[in-house]
């Protein structure tokens, strides 16, 4: 850890699409999905998907690992549906 | 729209579950109680094995007396802020006697373990800054993240590994609190916190330990897993509460920090809120006083119960929250809520009392029933504990040939 800064040699030069991040966090989603709802962009967590804090707070890890980012769980309460949530990486893949 | 229409479920699932005619495990009475390790609840006597009372100072004499002499001296209650009136002699002496316990320059004592938490969690970390937090934190730790203004990234549980990653997505400049705990009090195991505590510090991050569920009995003096991993002059902050080992209420935190004192200005939960009353002040400093002065016994004989305990229940096929005693808490693997219920009911009536913990208070969507011993718990009450266990087993029809977890999401 003699080096802080932030190095992942796997990342592609070029950012992923809004597509592509959707899709990925659509994969993420699956092991939660326990009721196999049919995921949209305006399906929810919460209400849709029926997650606990305790599932939601590990799909964002995986999301977080998935694109190398940090989603700080205190911005979750703004974030209810797939779309918003993808717009966030989206966001912040951007920095 | 009535407010309360977002806790039907809770009402429905409480009503299916107590259907049965049995006691509410979360609202049972004690209507005396005898010594550290009995009480009585309707009209029977029961060993209380659920009370995170470890060191069994309740009912030291010592600590009576202490609390029976500022009672009188010193009146009921203080009715003030501890930044206004509500500094008394006690609550310095009892500053001075943690600092001395832990071989810090600096102590603050809250109202409660929860307000400790919630206060240094929300006033360290502040806009811009980060708090990283292992997932199995306890409510206090997640609570104070929430009332303060800094980004709160969570890892998973006691993985070093995971914290090193997260750490290294952080701007370098940023401030970062690190925050962990001695012993997590679902599953009682216990933090690998050389690994946590170096990954931390090579990232320049401060360190934040809740040693709360092994402060008296874990370490050579009983400071905690801070000091039996030998990490003590590298964590910044120790949290801890009174309502545990000490054996009445509060919380503190000690540190070395050169500015510490000044959190006593700008820590809500320390000023907005009435201090200690001195009786329980007083308790609190004798209790400490004697883990302190002679304790060393009673960490052997709490030691002794927990494998004992574990031991057992781990002959008999029950699936435990840790492969080997880790703490003094020692929590049984259950398939569901209606088992959990169902056995706990059963050691009740067994003359036995242990804690039902469920989600999301437990990781992994598990139930458990979780037993915390005491040093002042005799071996054939131990031994009462496992024939209770076992016969509530029997009751609830639970399947100890094989095991079942129930992960959230496998």
């Amino acid at each position: 850890m003699s080096d802080p800064t932030p190095t992942s040699p796997d990342t592609p030069a070029a950012p992923p699409t809004a597509d592509e991040i959707y899709r990925r966090i659509c994969a993420l989603i699956e092991p939660f999905n326990k009721k196999g709802v049919a995921v949209t962009p305006q399906t929810t967590f919460a209400g849709d998907l029926d997650l606990d804090s305790l599932n939601v707070m590990d799909l964002v890890a995986a999301i977080e690992d998935e694109f190398d980012i940090i989603l700080p769980i205190n911005r979750l309460p703004d974030l209810e549906t797939v779309q918003q949530v993808a717009d966030e990486v989206a966001s912040i893949l951007k920095g | 729209m009535d407010l309360f229409s977002k806790f039907d479920d809770l009402i429905a699932e409480r009503a299916a579950v107590l259907g049965n005619g049995g006691a509410d495990p979360f609202e049972l009475v004690m209507d005396e109680v005898v010594s550290a390790t009995e009480a009585v609840v309707d009209g029977r006597p029961i060993i209380l094995a659920g009370t995170y009372n470890y060191m069994g100072m309740t009912f030291d004499p010592d600590v009576i007396a202490a609390g029976h002499d500022a009672l009188d001296r010193f009146g009921s209650g203080t009715t003030g802020s501890r930044v206004l009136n509500g500094t008394y002699a006690g609550h310095k002496l009892l500053e001075q006697r943690l600092a001395d316990f832990y071989g810090t320059a600096h102590a603050m004592v809250f109202s409660t373990g929860y307000q400790a938490n919630l206060g240094i969690c929300s006033t360290l970390a502040g806009k811009g800054d980060y708090i990283l937090l292992d997932a199995d934190c306890h409510a206090s730790i997640y609570d104070g993240c929430a009332m303060g203004s800094a980004d709160i990234v969570r890892f998973r549980h006691n993985n070093a590994e995971d914290l090193a990653r997260r750490l290294r997505r952080l701007p370098a400049e940023a401030g970062k609190l690190v925050v962990l705990e001695g012993v997590y009090s679902m599953l009682g195991d216990r933090a690998p916190l050389a690994d946590l505590v170096r990954v931390a510090k090579d990232a320049g991050a401060m360190v934040l330990v809740d040693e709360a569920h092994a402060m008296g009995f874990i370490g050579e003096r009983g400071r905690g897993v801070t000091e039996a991993e030998g990490v003590e002059d590298q964590v910044d902050f120790i949290v801890g509460t009174f309502s545990k080992s000490v054996g009445t209420v509060g919380g503190y935190c000690v540190s070395n920090h050169p500015k510490f004192e000044v959190l006593r200005l700008v820590c809500r939960p320390y000023m907005f809120t009435a201090s200690l009353p001195p009786s329980v002040v007083a308790t609190a400093a004798e209790s400490i006083r004697l883990i302190q002065t002679r304790g060393a016994d009673k960490r052997q004989q709490l030691w002794d119960n927990s494998r004992r305990l574990h031991g057992a229940l781990s002959a008999a096929g029950f699936q435990l929250g840790t492969e080997r005693p880790e703490s003094a808490i020692i929590a049984v693997v259950l398939p569901d809520l209606e088992t959990a219920i169902a056995m706990w009911q059963a050691l009740l009536d067994a003359g036995v009392y242990v804690n039902v913990a469920r989600p999301p208070a437990t990781p992994f969507g598990m139930v458990l029933l979780r037993c915390s011993l005491c040093a002042a718990h005799r071996p054939d009450q131990i031994d009462a504990i496992v024939a209770a266990f076992l016969h509530a087993a029997e009751a609830a029809k639970l399947d100890l040939s094989g095991t079942r977890r129930a992960d959230a999401a496998e």
